[in-house]
């Protein structure tokens, strides 16, 4: 089934290249005819974005900076939205970082800077953009966030991003109450691992795969285009009694108990 | 051998953006072909990819040289 976002704005934040969960999202939103506003941090990523937005031949798409780390860059780049196409009608945030020396071995280990970081770039940036971009969705929206198992269970090696995710999921209820009553929801995805650049971070992110392959219900890994689907279900009408929601998109994985 | 090479350097030269002639068996990723960890492991995905195998982080981590990422397919082929 086609689902039409034609007259739809919706900005993807965090896309670093073809294998990104970002672009998965992002092209099946293109597909459904939404307009698009691209946003990086760093050239290295612009030119990454700038190649595959090219690829997709829109002229109307947008190509922004934005570092979530400063909010004087976040309110330039929703300033420079607002004047080029005025009402947005959602945001894909797919953004998170943290250091990949705690990204292996104990927990216990992670530093008050480190943990920041992870906190800062990974969840307070939905919250900062939110609060930013609300009001541009004069017409209600749809935001959507990209969140992990680690976030409620242990995960070996997941470590301080775990714990920053379940500070997302807990910021995705808490903006879903805020902006209910503008009728724009806030959800997230909680996709089952795919190879992407940041995964490859994750000490040992193979031997995932292996396992996911071998006991998800579904016996396969995740790939960026269930995710995207998914997402473009969030973003349509169709998800409209929907919000503050995580829908694992994971082949199953979450529901196992051992 | 001369196939490999040929696909790693096709590889190489796309996600680097280097002229083909600089990319010599001896020529170290970070130091000769300005690649920083990131790209490092874009390549190492896209060596994946191309040849089908997976490639341990350990074993990514010995990969420094053209060369050493082209005997590492070779023995694994």
């Amino acid at each position: 089934m086609k689902l039409n976002l034609e007259g739809r704005n919706i900005v993807v934040m965090g896309v670093a290249n073809k294998r990104s969960i970002a672009w998965g999202i992002a092209r099946s939103l293109h597909e459904a005819g939404a307009r698009l506003i691209f946003t990086y941090v760093g050239e290295r990523m612009e030119k990454s974005v700038r190649e595959l937005v090219d690829s997709l031949g829109r002229e109307d798409y947008l190509v922004l900076p934005c570092d979530v780390t400063k909010d004087e860059e976040i309110e330039q780049c929703f300033e420079k939205i607002k004047s080029e196409v005025g009402v947005i009608h959602g945001i894909a945030h797919c953004i998170a970082f943290a250091n990949k020396e705690e990204l292996s071995g104990e927990y216990l280990n992670t530093t008050r800077d480190g943990f920041l970081l992870a906190h800062n770039i990974s969840s307070y940036s939905l919250t900062a953009v939110a609060k930013t971009a609300r009001p541009l969705m004069t017409e209600g929206g749809s935001i959507v966030t990209l969140t992990y198992l680690g976030g409620e269970r242990v995960v070996q090696n997941y470590n301080v991003m775990g714990v920053a995710k379940a500070s997302l999921d807990a910021s995705v209820k808490y903006l879903a109450n805020d902006l209910g009553k503008e009728n724009i929801r806030v959800n997230a995805i909680s996709a089952g691992p795919i190879r992407t650049l940041s995964a490859k971070g994750i000490s040992d992110f193979n031997s995932i795969l292996k396992e996911i392959e071998e006991r998800a219900p579904l016996r396969r890994t995740t790939t960026q285009e269930e995710v995207g689907d998914t997402a473009l279900f969030l973003f349509s009408d169709l998800s409209r009694g929907i919000t503050g929601e995580t829908i694992h998109v994971d082949s199953g994985f979450h529901i196992l108990g051992y | 051998m001369a196939d490999v090479l040929e696909r790693v350097t096709k590889i190489i030269v796309d996600r680097l953006g280097v002229d083909e002639s600089e990319v010599k068996l001896e020529s170290s990723f970070k130091d000769d072909l300005g690649a920083d960890s990131l790209d490092v492991v874009e390549l190492v995905m896209e060596l994946e990819d191309e040849f089908g195998m997976e490639i341990s982080d350990e074993e990514a981590e010995q990969i420094v040289t053209v060369g050493d990422a082209v005997n590492y397919i070779q023995s694994k082929l």
